[in-house]
């Protein structure tokens, strides 16, 4: 987006094509505004954030999103591009009155609809969610015809000060903005916060109102002490950096990263006996995802191929255990204990990888990822196909299987205590061997294949044998997770492998970052441990409906703004930044020259005008 | 016995017949230039002794043992490399990475070994370093040091270029083929290949087959020269010989007659 300068007002006949065009943007930016602002509310999402308070009395999740929107818009008139060699004109209180006038507009937007809806009750047999509850939340329970004046006024000073956020000095600014995301945080938090500090009751109670929420006091204690402490790090910040880049050379960097693992580790290791039932079953979902992200990230981040059809070997391998060691699996009799069953659901996912990973050898690109979707949906089609429901149950699947039996106790969910340590321990084994393998030989012929299968071939490296290892290595991984959510829920049938689950996975791994081990730990616990898995409930219950919405949006920003994912690998960083890297190896090579001074302006800004 | 052989070599494309009946051979230790103007069928040819295409009849015999047929890592690991002509590396891994990625077929640890780290592995690893590093030494300064850990879209062309060379040189070859080395290079970094062409036979025992476009390159490296024009080997001999052959004169630029009408 460029930004135009305005020149001095002139009458309404003489405006200049700039005038236009910065009315054109602003009445765009406000009626985009106002579109998803109506979008939120029509799809009911206003309505069910209504119920949850952010500071309890006088803010709710419904209008911090609602008015969230015009400030976002607004903050973009304060954006500057900066590019090198060219000056950026200075943020002026034009921009402010822009993003004003754009919130304004978005809030006669909101306020049409909720006349239209007052006006067409009709609309609610097609969208059950409108109607005069809705009118009444949108509207501030003004009347309809006060909304046209409480809405614009309140979404022009949101966008207002999204605009003139960018005026606070930058030492300022990250605090507030630090202290101001800390409230709402620590409001959808609650669950999480009031388990941690179950043994300490002062604490909740300070923090929270009986709603869950933060009160006015506690919200401005909580913004206080994050700011603070954020300010305090920032002034400090010189110095940390300073740490670090001492310690550029490998040895050191490499001692650190194994430091922060063994404390991550840690802490994974000690957390679950602080939480109660209902965190450690959330963090066992994690785990579960993060393992079969782990695994799909063996297949597509290290080896490049892009499988949708990852959760047969999940189904692989929770069949396996299902029938072997449930006394109700429909044939098969010998039961099994899960420790038996566990070396012959390693070979089944063996087995399977191989069968999956044979036909598509030939296949690239777009052609594998639709055969192998086709793969995914055989798989569950097949179990449930006369053929094989005398041996796996059908749609009824199989019931009654027994937990992992250590010391004498069955572990599964109703232990989630230890069924965390269960999948935590091969989540630890699955980030292992991943680490070890892409620092290998093997590794370094998956990332061969990855760039160049061609090439790759060409100097000799066996691509039928690489492949196949990689196939394999998912599904063994993949098949963990099956053995260990077989015996978690006791059951399993088709609808837990549904085609929503390869793709979630996917998700997973291209948020957190393909090809990167901590990516995709850290984006399975953000998307299952915040939003949810498919059928399992995230930490923010509030956005179970609009879960998969929310994963759609996520990706999409993702593509756009950060495609390498939140912890991006360093090929994958490179692949998507070449330009930079490129600039960076040439000022690595100019090193000693003569610094290359900002040339002359490219263009004068506004010199079109 | 030659070490490289091709015996009725043909190769067509729907109508097109890129190598027809091609016999050729090398013997150890010898550099043969393969020249001929654009769609003679040379990169096809390097393309079906590489094994990237099957032949459609003939036999190619690499020390003695008919190769065709077989994938291109099979005969990479037989002792065949090679380079491209329009430059392929892996461009987001390291210079180092790329090199290391040649030792693939000459070293064998698993799955295991790998993630156990086993005394063997390890050892092969350090091999897999060394041995990379010595052939990216080959050129020099150009790839050494903090180029190691570059990633391989930063290098200009003419080291490209070098790194597809030494990539090729890690998988420890005993034919090179170069597939137009000095395409694109300024004529200082071609002479400067051109002798690193030479060096790759003296020093390391390479046998190379190059296709070249510039003459001065095929004049001085090599010990023949092998004409194909339309998939057709239409002249064989030294430098000399062949660019004094009319037929080879007149694939380059024509009949006569046609010469004189033309210009």
């Amino acid at each position: 987006m460029t930004t135009v300068t305005t020149s001095p007002p002139r009458t309404a006949s003489e405006r200049s094509p700039v005038d236009r065009a910065v009315m054109r943007r602003v009445l765009r930016v406000g009626v985009l505004a106002g579109g998803v602002m109506v979008y939120t509310a029509a799809i009911g999402m206003f309505q069910t954030f209504n119920d949850k308070e952010i500071i309890d009395p006088i803010l709710s999740l419904s209008y911090l999103v609602l008015f969230a929107i015009p400030a976002v818009a607004g903050a973009s008139f304060s954006k500057r591009v900066a590019i090198e060699g060219i000056e950026t004109e200075p943020l002026s209180t034009l921009d402010i009155a822009k993003a004003a006038i754009a919130g304004a507009i978005a809030g006669v937007v909101v306020a049409l609809f909720a006349l239209l809806v007052d006006l067409f009750p009709d609309l609610r047999g097609t969208f059950p969610k409108l109607g005069p509850q809705m009118v009444r939340l949108l509207t501030l329970e003004y009347s309809v015809a006060s909304g046209f004046i409480v809405l614009p006024a309140i979404s022009a000073v949101a966008a207002g000060a999204g605009a003139a956020f960018a005026w606070i000095p930058e030492r300022i600014r990250r605090p507030l903005l630090l202290a101001g995301a800390s409230i709402p945080v620590l409001s959808m938090f609650e669950p999480l916060v009031d388990d941690l500090f179950d043994e300490i009751p002062a604490i909740t109670d300070f923090l929270y109102s009986p709603a869950g929420a933060l009160t006015i006091t506690s919200s401005i204690v909580v913004a206080l002490v994050v700011a603070g402490v954020s300010y305090y790090l920032r002034q400090r910040d010189p110095i940390i950096k300073k740490r670090l880049s001492q310690s550029a050379d490998v040895s050191v960097r490499r001692r650190t990263t194994i430091v922060l693992a063994i404390i991550a580790i840690l802490a994974f290791v000690v957390l679950p006996q602080f939480l109660g039932g209902i965190m450690n079953e959330l963090l066992t979902n994690v785990g579960l995802f993060a393992l079969m992200a782990l695994g799909l990230n063996v297949v597509l981040g290290f080896a490049g191929l892009l499988d949708l059809g990852y959760v047969a070997f999940f189904a692989v391998g929770a069949y396996t255990t299902g029938v072997l060691t449930s006394p109700l699996s429909p044939t098969w009799d010998p039961v099994l204990s899960w420790w038996f069953a566990f070396p012959a659901v390693v070979v089944a996912a063996v087995l399977a990888g191989l069968m999956v990973g044979t036909p598509v050898l030939r296949m690239r690109g777009d052609y594998l990822a639709i055969v192998t979707l086709g793969f995914g949906e055989i798989v569950r089609i097949l179990l449930l196909s006369d053929w094989l429901s005398p041996y796996f149950g059908g749609a009824q699947g199989i019931r009654s299987i027994p937990g992992i039996p250590v010391a004498g106790t069955q572990v599964n969910a109703t232990s989630p205590e230890l069924m965390i340590y269960a999948v935590l321990v091969f989540v630890f084994i699955a980030v292992y061997v991943s680490w070890r393998l892409e620092d290998s030989r093997i590794g370094r012929a998956w990332a061969a294949l990855r760039e160049d299968e061609d090439v790759a071939e060409a100097v000799g490296v066996d691509t039928v044998k690489a492949k196949l290892l990689a196939f394999v290595t998912g599904a063994v991984i993949a098949s963990f997770a099956g053995a260990l959510f077989a015996a978690k829920v006791g059951t399993v049938f088709t609808n837990s492998f549904q085609i929503l689950v390869s793709i979630i996975i996917l998700v997973i791994v291209i948020v957190g970052g393909m090809g990167s081990l901590p990516g995709v730990v850290v984006g399975a616990l953000v998307l299952i441990g915040i939003l949810g898995g498919p059928n399992q409930p995230g930490l923010l219950q509030e956005f179970g409906e609009f879960k998969l919405l929310i994963y759609g949006a996520l990706l999409v920003y993702m593509m756009l703004k950060r495609p390498e994912g939140l912890l991006p690998s360093v090929r994958r960083q490179r692949e998507l930044h070449q330009d930079e890297f490129l600039q960076d190896a040439w000022l690595d090579k100019g090193e000693g020259d003569e610094p290359q001074s900002p040339g002359p302006s490219v263009a004068e800004p506004g010199g079109q005008a | 016995m030659p070490l490289l052989e091709t015996r009725g070599l043909n190769k067509t494309f729907g109508g097109v017949h890129a190598i027809q009946d091609l016999d050729f051979e090398i013997e150890e230790g010898e550099i043969v230039s393969v020249i001929g103007p654009n769609g003679a069928g040379k990169t096809s040819f390097f393309n079906v002794i590489s094994g990237i295409f099957e032949p459609d009849a003939g036999q190619i015999l690499f020390d003695g043992l008919d190769i065709s047929g077989h994938t291109p890592s099979q005969i990479t690991k037989a002792g065949i490399a090679r380079t491209f002509q329009n430059v392929r590396l892996f461009p987001n891994l390291t210079v180092l990475e790329n090199a290391m990625v040649g030792q693939h077929c000459r070293t064998s640890s698993g799955i295991f070994a790998a993630v156990l780290r086993t005394p063997k592995f390890r050892r092969e690893e350090m091999m897999i370093e060394k041995k990379a590093k010595d052939v990216l030494g080959f050129f020099g300064t150009r790839l050494v040091g903090y180029r190691f850990d570059q990633p391989a879209f930063v290098l200009s062309y003419a080291n490209r270029r070098r790194l597809e060379i030494a990539r090729a040189m890690a998988t420890e070859p005993r034919v090179l083929l170069l597939d137009e080395p000095t395409a694109g290079m300024n004529p200082r970094e071609t002479i400067e290949l051109t002798e690193l062409i030479g060096k790759l036979r003296d020093e390391r025992g390479f046998t190379i087959v190059v296709i070249e476009h510039d003459m001065k390159v095929v004049q001085g490296v090599s010990d023949r020269v092998v004409v194909l024009d339309h998939g057709v080997k239409i002249a064989e001999g030294s430098y000399q010989e062949v660019s004094t052959n009319e037929d080879v004169i007149e694939a380059y630029l024509g009949r006569p007659a046609d010469l004189e009408g033309a210009k």
